[in-house]
């Protein structure tokens, strides 16, 4: 079938631009699709929400450029519920290439719900080593952070007097990219048993469901559109509900891309059975 | 960001998608510069918030002798870089690898093994929540199956893993699925900055 | 010249293990010191990892590799980072921080958002339903692609229903049994190093 055999070797450039598109014209013209929101996310908003106002939040934003689409929005979205709800939020992050993002969450968060540093929360910065650094704010806070990422000792950041280590923090919360999620889980929640939220990449956020049915973790936020449903959530249209519409035709492209693939293939050969992506031996 | 820095972000951005093109030293040039201005960060981020805090405060200002002992470790991991001083550097590299390795023991037990063992074996709740229990059971048992490689997967074991592959082709498609969104949410942020925040073509923007 | 290491090894794993037992309050200082020493050691280690990208580049430029220009943009940014980092700071509004949005941030996303073009290029080209097994692959990926985001919760209500169900039951069952698979390798390979049977990462002898 020459059809098939033409298709089956269309330039991948014609792909790129058949995604191009699926992403720019949503964006020029938005229909703002609705967005349902799932259990998992759902768990964790109501582990914020039910917080009493003057809890203490440790907020780790381990993650890096690379992967900020996905978890930016969601790190706003958490930052501002918990300024709407007066719950404090203590800022780090694991990765050095994270200084920046986590500065730019909590001056954008602050600014549109009017929080203030060192009262309604505090940058403590990077600190490298990952493990050591989660055990050891279960030992003793200032002695990973003997400073705040601005230079100021913790001692005299009013938000803070009184806490130093997870017995005094309400809530863990870990929006990540990476590994770091499971030592989070293994060390803040299973040495120290700090309740725990995760907010994760889409590529991970499958991999951590053994951990919400064992209450390692009460909430899980995967990718942009779990951010997208935090928003939602909490009544603000950020970046996460911006980008569902182009979301959901790009993923309309790719699997017509699949079907189309699979029938121009079996067009022009047949099924010979065998061997394939994911497939195993028979 | 001001206007400058938003073409410059703009421009960087654009060389890096001429690469879908095909290579071009406009590409070259962004790929070398994220290079050295990543690493660059990354040391000027250890400096500013390790070392001068966790070092050379408590060094100079409250003189704590101690902290001595993780600089020598940590200059003695620097040896590493040339060949004939490379040698020095074990002693730092076991002491942490000895660190890490004695940390994830009771990490992994405690976290991956027991407490999943646990979920695992819990009384299946009541009415429909039953099956769903049970295939989970029955799903885990297979995988667990067939990742045992130390016998054939012949006659029970055999259907065990025949049964570990099914549960395990539905997670690889649920984690396929996952990353296509992840990568399309990637693409939809740069997009968003280029007729955004640069072009200011977006509604709103 | 290997044995020394070997030892700090097994001194140092075994004490932070045991460490994690042990509740009085003057181990669990002794533990907090060990910890804040290998923070230290490792933000070395990182550096490492700059310092031999230095030198990596700089060979390049020496010998006029093949495009040793690129080095040159490579190494000028390192130092220029590095420098305006250790002087001013990296927070928001200082140079560095400046560079950071304008270079670092643009690019790193960029990169990764090449994927997005990549993944249906592949998904194309090489996701075929060849056996039962890949048909059951890509079914459940394409449930999960489409009922995942907000047309195929307009499609059918039923879908985000089944997706949930997809994740919450097969895909756990696989993945707990991966997660407890991948749990008794690290903790097996943490007790290699810890007992000197495993010795790669001291390099050669």
């Amino acid at each position: 079938m020459v059809w098939a055999r033409r298709l089956l070797a269309l330039d991948r450039r014609i792909i790129f631009a058949l995604i191009a598109l699926g992403v720019i014209v949503p964006l020029l013209l938005p229909i703002n699709l609705p967005v349902a929101v799932s259990p998992r996310v759902r768990a964790a908003f109501d582990a914020v929400d039910a917080l009493p106002a003057g809890s203490v939040v440790l907020l780790s934003m381990d993650y890096e450029p690379d992967t900020m689409a996905e978890l930016t929005p969601m790190s706003v979205a958490i930052l501002r519920h918990c300024f709407r709800k007066h719950v404090k939020v203590a800022a780090m992050t694991l990765y050095p290439a994270g200084v920046g993002l986590g500065e730019q969450a909590l001056n954008q968060a602050s600014r549109d719900e009017r929080a203030v540093r060192n009262t309604d929360y505090v940058w403590l910065g990077y600190k490298s080593g990952f493990q050591v650094v989660i055990l050891g704010i279960g030992e003793n806070l200032r002695a990973i952070f003997p400073v705040d990422g601005y230079g100021t000792p913790l001692d005299s950041i009013p938000m803070l007097r009184g806490v130093n280590s997870y017995r005094q923090m309400s809530l863990v919360v870990n929006l990540t990219a990476s590994s770091a999620a499971d030592y989070w889980i293994q060390f803040a929640q299973g040495r120290y048993h700090a309740p725990m939220i995760l907010g994760s990449t889409a590529v991970m956020a499958t991999d951590y469901y053994p951990y919400l049915s064992s209450r390692q973790i009460l909430g899980l936020i995967g990718g942009m559109k779990g951010a997208a449903e935090y928003e939602r959530l909490i009544d603000v249209f950020g970046n996460g509900r911006r980008g569902m519409d182009a979301q959901s035709l790009v993923h309309v492209i790719v699997v017509l891309l699949v079907i189309v693939g699979n029938v121009a293939l079996f067009a022009s050969r047949g099924w010979k059975g065998g061997r394939g992506v994911g497939g195993v031996a028979p | 960001m001001s206007v400058f820095e938003t073409w410059v972000a703009a421009f960087l951005t654009l060389c890096v998608f001429s690469f879908l093109y095909k290579d071009n030293p406009f590409y070259r040039f962004a790929e070398h510069l994220f290079v050295g201005a990543s690493a660059g960060y990354l040391l000027a981020v250890q400096w500013q918030d390790v070392l001068i805090p966790n070092v050379w405060t408590p060094l100079l200002r409250d003189h704590r002798l101690t902290v001595l002992i993780p600089l020598a470790l940590g200059v003695m991991m620097l040896a590493r870089i040339t060949e004939k001083t490379a040698s020095i550097s074990r002693w730092a590299i076991a002491f942490y690898v000895g660190i890490y390795s004695g940390v994830a023991i009771p990490g992994y037990i405690q976290a991956q093994i027991i407490a999943q063992l646990a979920d695992a074996a819990k009384p299946f709740p009541s009415g429909w929540g039953a099956l769903s229990a049970g295939l989970i059971l029955v799903g885990f048992l297979g995988v667990l199956s067939y990742f045992f490689f130390s016998a054939p997967h012949k006659g029970a074991h055999g259907i065990a893993a025949r049964i570990g592959i099914w549960f395990l082709m539905v997670a690889f498609g649920a984690s396929f699925g996952y990353t296509v969104m992840a990568r399309v949410s990637l693409l939809i942020a740069r997009v968003q900055f280029l007729m955004g925040d640069w072009l200011h073509l977006l509604p709103g923007s | 010249m290997r044995r020394g290491p070997l030892l700090v090894t097994f001194l140092s794993g075994t004490v932070i293990a045991a460490l994690f037992f042990i509740p009085h309050h003057k181990a669990q200082e002794f533990n907090s010191t060990l910890l804040g020493w290998t923070l230290v050691v490792y933000a070395f280690a990182l550096a490492l990892g700059s310092l031999s990208l230095w030198e990596n580049h700089a060979r390049k430029i020496r010998t006029r590799s093949e495009g040793w220009p690129y080095s040159l943009v490579t190494l000028g940014a390192l130092l220029i980072v590095t420098g305006l980092g250790i002087w001013k700071g990296v927070a928001e509004g200082t140079p560095v921080g400046r560079i950071y949005n304008s270079v670092n941030s643009p690019l790193g996303s960029t990169m990764f958002s090449l994927l997005a073009f990549v993944i249906a290029s592949a998904a194309f080209r090489a996701f075929r339903a060849r056996s039962p097994e890949a048909t059951l692959l890509l079914l459940t990926a394409i449930v999960m692609m489409i009922g995942r985001v907000s047309i195929g919760e307009l499609m059918s209500d039923k879908l985000p229903g089944i997706t949930e169900w997809l994740l919450d039951v097969p895909n756990l069952a696989a993945k707990r049994a991966i997660a407890i698979g991948v749990g008794l390798g690290a903790v097996s390979t943490a007790l290699k190093i810890i007992l000197g049977i495993e010795r790669s990462y001291l390099g050669r002898s």
